[in-house]
């Protein structure tokens, strides 16, 4: 008997079932299929300004910084000014992301960009969020050529865009966004939930930025 | 590794005359009370969740077969392969394989306690494969040759001083006269080694606090962000889990999600949380190419049906450890186990049986505070209980021990009897105490309690016999 019907004829002996009766099977497909919500805090249940401004309320509680701007015409020069205010230089990586490819960077003439994935020895790099969750203040990246995981976690700096309009209360409204755009039960390679800087508390419980993912998070609520 | 639980007394006799662990131990109240409860108070659901984290774990339970079939088929679905483990061994075979398929000399690891359990590391190292912990607090112990004290603050044991010690002693590359006084530059320093290290490794292996069945999903909650770097750079991700950490679905992963980092860390949400699902697809440009979860049993089964099954809802947030008082005391080494504190002392006898874990269900003072915080309200008190009668039962407690039970059970199965002798007893000792100012320092029988504290002598009269009077007064 190989090792996964072994474990599986013990699993049913535990539970004195053979695997085949039909009421076990029909509640574990049906709660697949239907993924049936539970129970939802009230924290995240606003209008689309409340959301956004719990978003950032929450965000900032967990060290990330954030500015608003009006629109993706913006963005370039909130990048610069991030940078400036960091004394940092004026270059970072992304990858292809239509969204951020369409801004125009020709209005900061003085940045430098380059794309794809990060080899561990850049310091700031820009990637656009899928969406994100109000109740904790949590950003939503999807891995692909778009917006590579590794952009999310080698840079000393994480700059992220994210429509306002793709802030959401909850975990499980993420979800059902992610549903209609891949289909049910699929999945993305990664999708990234970011709540804030890379900390550590493992030396005295004192709890300190930058362990091994960035060690700062900016976030640019676009709209 | 090696359990050394039966000697849980002689370890934690060391453990309270060690005053560097003392010290360390201070940090447990300080890191992790105060910060859960803000953040409970900070959510007015956190009750109900509890309620709605519990159903979904025994829902999961009942249904574990299909769940596994499910998961095990959207896990090939997307590319990446599922290896079953029946036990440790198994499990360790099963890694190395793969680790020497890919050709692996170095192999990077986030946090993960079954690695821990299954012991990992030392069977990689047998083979000339390097391990690389690379969460700090594993690190830090890997430096050491120690194992984790706490099961999400492996480090918790040390301070900084013993820190800056090992680097210096470790990282003989960099200048020795460099400053490692603060914790921000130990941990500078550690992320600049080890960031090397990630960019070096062929394999990495994490663990899994979530494995989704709707979707074939594996999921890491971390704060570092080490076990992201894990897991995206070296070639080949190898994710290990226990059969247990199966969700039906996202949904259910977010309620638990709400649980988990509040009742650990006291934070509304660990920083990163990873879904990860298969390998590198054909249009991405960054992740592994080969994905492989080993799904394992070592014991779980077992506990399934029986009075422990409960303990299968358990998500390892540590609330029960942060919680205890016999943890603060002692720390998490004198348990002797992978698994210390409350829900090790579950687990243990579990995993490894109750002649081996035996001692741990009998370090606890049955406070119930481990039970109170526990985010899956697991009966922990109750579930020692029962070890402890298992332990009775197969005569596994020392001679005197099971004298004094037998002893106390005669006496307290003839209540007349037992009111008499205590009575008699308590206005023995009252006496004695009266003349001694109202406390012992001596006593027969009671040298556990006398050699460290003073017994407040008994008022001279037992409280049934006050209530008694009390009641005849009142008529």
């Amino acid at each position: 008997m190989s090792a996964r019907d072994a474990i599986l004829a013990r699993v049913r002996r535990s539970l004195g079932v053979d695997g085949t009766e039909p009421d076990r099977r029909a509640t574990a497909e049906a709660r697949m299929h239907d993924a049936p919500i539970g129970l939802i805090p009230a924290r995240g249940q606003l209008d689309p300004a409340g959301q956004r401004a719990l978003f950032r309320a929450m965000a900032e509680k967990v060290s990330s910084s954030v500015v608003a701007v009006a629109s993706g015409a913006d963005v370039p020069a909130a990048i610069a000014d991030y940078l400036r205010s960091k004394n940092l230089p004026p270059s970072f990586r992304r990858g292809d992301d239509p969204r951020l490819a369409a801004m125009p960077w020709d209005s900061q003439p003085n940045l430098e960009i380059s794309t794809g994935i990060s080899d561990g020895h850049d310091l700031v790099s820009v990637s656009h969020a899928v969406g994100a969750i109000a109740e904790t203040g949590t950003l939503a990246l999807q891995s692909g050529g778009d917006n590579p995981t590794t952009l999310n976690f080698l840079p000393d700096h994480h700059i992220v865009v994210v429509d306002a309009g793709a802030i959401v209360g909850d975990y499980e409204t993420f979800w059902a966004g992610m549903r209609q755009r891949f289909g049910k039960g699929v999945m993305p390679r990664t999708v990234n939930f970011v709540t804030g800087p890379s900390r550590s508390g493992d030396i005295e419980q004192t709890i300190l930025l930058g362990a091994h993912g960035p060690r700062a998070l900016h976030i640019i609520m676009v709209g | 590794m090696q359990i050394t639980s039966p000697q849980f007394r002689q370890n934690a006799t060391k453990a309270l005359n060690d005053g560097q662990l003392q010290k360390a131990l201070g940090n447990v109240q300080k890191g992790f009370i105060g910060k859960r409860a803000l953040a409970v108070a900070a959510l007015p659901e956190f009750e109900q969740l509890r309620d709605s984290g519990r159903a979904i774990k025994t829902h999961t339970l009942k249904h574990l077969d299909l769940y596994l079939e499910a998961y095990e088929a959207k896990v090939t679905a997307s590319g990446g392969q599922v290896h079953w483990a029946e036990t440790a061994q198994d499990a360790r075979e099963i890694i190395l394989g793969i680790c020497k398929a890919a050709g692996a000399r170095t192999v990077t690891k986030g946090k993960s306690m079954i690695s821990e359990e299954v012991g990992v590391n030392a069977y990689l190292e047998e083979h000339g494969i390097t391990p690389v912990e690379t969460d700090l607090g594993e690190y830090i112990i890997q430096l050491r040759g120690e194992t984790p004290s706490h099961i999400i603050a492996p480090a918790v044991h040390l301070n900084k001083e013993q820190v800056e010690q090992d680097f210096r002693r470790v990282h003989t590359h960099l200048a020795p006269e460099r400053n490692l006084s603060e914790a921000q530059t130990l941990l500078t320093e550690a992320r600049a080694v080890l960031r090397e290290r990630f960019l070096a490794a062929d394999v990495g292996i994490t663990g899994a606090n979530f494995l989704v069945a709707e979707t074939g999903t594996s999921i890491i909650v971390t704060n570092e962000g080490n076990g992201d770097l894990t897991q995206i750079l070296p070639r080949v991700h190898i994710v290990i889990a226990s059969i247990e950490k199966i969700t039906p679905t996202l949904e259910d992963v977010s309620q638990i999600l709400r649980l988990l980092a509040r009742s650990a860390t006291g934070q509304d949400m660990s920083v990163y949380t990873t879904f990860s699902t298969g390998p590198r697809r054909a249009d991405d440009p960054d992740g592994p190419d080969q994905y492989h979860v080993v799904l394992l049993d070592n014991g779980r089964t077992a506990m399934l049906g029986t009075e422990f099954e409960e303990m299968l809802r358990c998500i390892r947030c540590g609330a029960c450890m942060n919680h205890c008082p016999v943890y603060h005391a002692v720390g998490g080494h004198a348990y002797g186990s992978v698994y210390p504190g409350p829900m090790g002392a579950v687990l243990t006898p579990s995993l490894w049986g109750v002649d081996k874990g035996g001692q741990l269900p009998n370090a606890s003072t049955f406070c119930g505070r481990c039970e109170s915080v526990c985010p899956m309200k697991i009966p922990l008190p109750k579930m020692m209980r029962h070890w402890r009668e298992r332990e009775f039962e197969r005569h596994l407690n020392p001679p005197a021990q099971r004298w004094g039970l037998g002893a106390w059970a005669f006496l307290a199965r003839r209540p007349k009897l037992y009111h008499a002798l205590t009575g008699l007893v308590a206005r023995l000792i009252g006496r004695i105490g009266a003349v001694r100012g109202g406390s012992l320092g001596w006593l027969p029988l009671a040298g556990g309690w006398t050699r460290h504290r003073d017994l407040p002598a008994p008022e001279g009269r037992t409280f049934l016999e006050m209530w008694a009077d009390k009641q005849r007064k009142s008529a």
